[in-house]
């Protein structure tokens, strides 16, 4: 448990080092999203009745930066020490494969919570957030960063290089982001990109976590929180069996 | 006695390469064991199978008794590997590195060990200081640190002076013949064979993955074949007597038998040259590596 613990500390301890990077930077990029596409949409779309454009944007918007943080986490920390060569240090210590997975996950998880924080406390000034679900909220948090943190580690394992890790970034994580409504609902969709986003598993961690706020979603929250809950032990369980094999890390 | 580490039929097989090819070895406990072989012999695939960072295609290894596979965390808490590149975590300083590891192994409350260390080391007024702010000289000396910050009964160490000043290798000798004389097996790799010949009770030649010499160093500086005489003339002695240049001006002569040495000088007398001085060259572990490895 020490391991596992001292493993978890120094992931806290390595973001918390470089926070103006990883947790400020990011709440910042967000605000900006909020400005200007609240600034664009607040009187021309209207969701949900009497929801206005900026808080239907809000959930999105920081379910997206927790995502992308809790992915940014596990994958950077993994590469680095890949390419510096300091995850000698981990794989010469008596720490099992689900010790170093916990560890790399609720550490991601974990910074993926305080950039969603942070951003939500910003956007206190722009608009009133409803919160009619909190422990819906809680758990579809902790799911949906912990499916990222995972691909992360995933990803982390898989690059040789910044460059592969930057296209897995740009070409799934970013895409799966931007098209999963956080800046709109999929009913506005052309019937087949409607269709199309229902394969995104990231529209259900964004519509889900709505439902929690406003208590509207476009799909049935149940379902979301299903789909979730199934990709989080499909993806965990694969980062699981590649660990234990010491994919990449391990010759 | 359990064997400090014991390997039996390893083998490592990479896609194209064979870097083990059926390895058979033992190191008892409380040895200063040195390994050794030219660049590719498969000496850090050893370490690094036995570390668990590598994974052997066949073949058996145990540290300390336990298995590298089955009873992992015992056999990675008996075992404290210095690697042989120049690695560290730029986020952390030296300190916060240590305590970290201690950590890794299920240490708490590790500071006195930590501070013994350091100070050993000679990294106490710099424990503080973030790892990329210190030399390399400073970096190889925390990364010899993190090895042993468990206490692990067998240390390893891949080329640990390589690139580094005296002092370094000085302050870190020392240290490490305290260890084994606590008791703690050493095994040594490096390129420098003047430091395992005098280190070194044991030592194992590698050459493309398979072990070519396993002796005691007295054993293997025995086993040169031919002994040699360094001599001082006043001319150019006669071909046919076999002697070759040497450095500063000296003539080498390379003999299987005490009684070759009559008949050189017999023939350096009847060919008018005067011998100004002679002196035997004792046979030092770098002819031998040279011999072994040059044959296998």
């Amino acid at each position: 448990m020490t391991g596992f613990s001292t493993l978890l500390y120094k992931e806290l301890l390595r973001f918390w080092k470089v926070a103006f990077q990883t947790i400020l930077a990011p709440i910042v990029t967000a605000m900006l999203y909020l400005l200007i596409f609240s600034h664009v949409l607040e009187e021309r779309v209207q969701v949900y009745p009497g929801i206005s454009y900026t808080t239907f944007l809000v959930p999105g918007l920081v379910m997206m930066s927790m995502l992308q943080n809790a992915f940014a986490n596990s994958s950077s920390s993994l590469i680095q020490s890949k390419i510096t060569g300091n995850i000698v240090f981990v794989l010469v210590a008596p720490l099992s494969y689900l010790e170093f997975f916990s560890a790399y996950l609720m550490a991601a998880v974990i910074r993926g919570v305080v950039v969603g924080i942070g951003v939500g406390v910003a956007t206190v000034w722009f608009t009133d957030l409803p919160l009619m679900h909190p422990l819906w909220l809680l758990a579809l948090t902790i799911l949906s960063t912990g499916i990222l943190a995972a691909l992360g580690i995933i990803a982390g394992m898989w690059a040789d290089k910044f460059d592969q890790l930057a296209a897995f970034q740009n070409f799934l994580i970013m895409p799966l982001t931007f098209l999963s409504g956080v800046f709109y609902s999929i009913h506005s969709l052309p019937p087949f990109w409607q269709a199309t986003s229902h394969w995104n598993p990231v529209f259900y961690m964004i519509d889900g976590f709505r439902w929690g706020f406003f208590g509207h979603a476009d799909v049935a929250p149940g379902l979301s929180l299903l789909v979730v809950a199934a990709c989080f032990v499909a993806i965990s369980g694969f980062t699981l069996l590649l660990l234990k094999r010491g994919y990449k890390l391990r010759h | 006695m359990t064997a400090a580490l014991k390997v039996a039929g390893l083998v490592k097989q990479y896609r194209q390469a064979r870097a083990l090819d059926g390895v058979d070895l033992e190191v008892n406990q409380g040895e200063f064991f040195g390994l050794l072989g030219p660049n590719g012999a498969g000496k850090t695939t050893l370490i690094n199978i036995l570390a668990g960072l590598a994974q052997a295609t066949e073949g058996s290894a145990e540290v300390m008794g336990f298995d590298v596979v089955r009873d992992y965390a015992q056999s990675r808490r008996a075992l404290g590997v210095v690697p042989q590149e120049l690695v560290y975590d730029p986020f952390f300083t030296a300190r916060e590195v240590l305590r970290v590891q201690s950590g890794y192994f299920g240490i708490r409350r590790n500071d006195d060990w930590i501070e013994h260390v350091l100070h050993n080391l000679g990294l106490t007024p710099h424990a503080d200081k973030n790892m990329r702010t210190l030399s390399g000289g400073m970096k190889r000396r925390v990364l010899v640190a993190q090895a042993l910050v468990h206490k692990p009964p067998v240390i390893v160490l891949d080329e640990p002076t390589a690139g580094v000043d005296v002092d370094l290798r000085q302050t870190l000798w020392q240290f490490i013949r305290s260890l084994n004389q606590e008791g703690h097996t050493v095994v040594l790799t490096t390129h420098y064979l003047e430091e395992a010949e005098t280190l070194c009770e044991r030592i194992a030649m590698l050459k493309q993955g398979r072990l070519v010499a396993l002796d005691s160093t007295r054993n293997l500086l025995s086993r040169r074949h031919e002994h040699q005489a360094q001599l001082k003339l006043d001319g150019e002695p006669p071909v046919s007597l076999g002697l070759r240049h040497g450095q500063g001006g000296c003539w080498l002569f390379g003999f299987q038998e005490y009684a070759e040495l009559e008949t050189l000088l017999a023939g350096l007398r009847t060919a008018g040259v005067k011998v100004f001085e002679m002196q035997l060259l004792e046979p030092d572990l770098e002819d031998v590596f040279t011999e072994i490895i040059q044959s296998a």
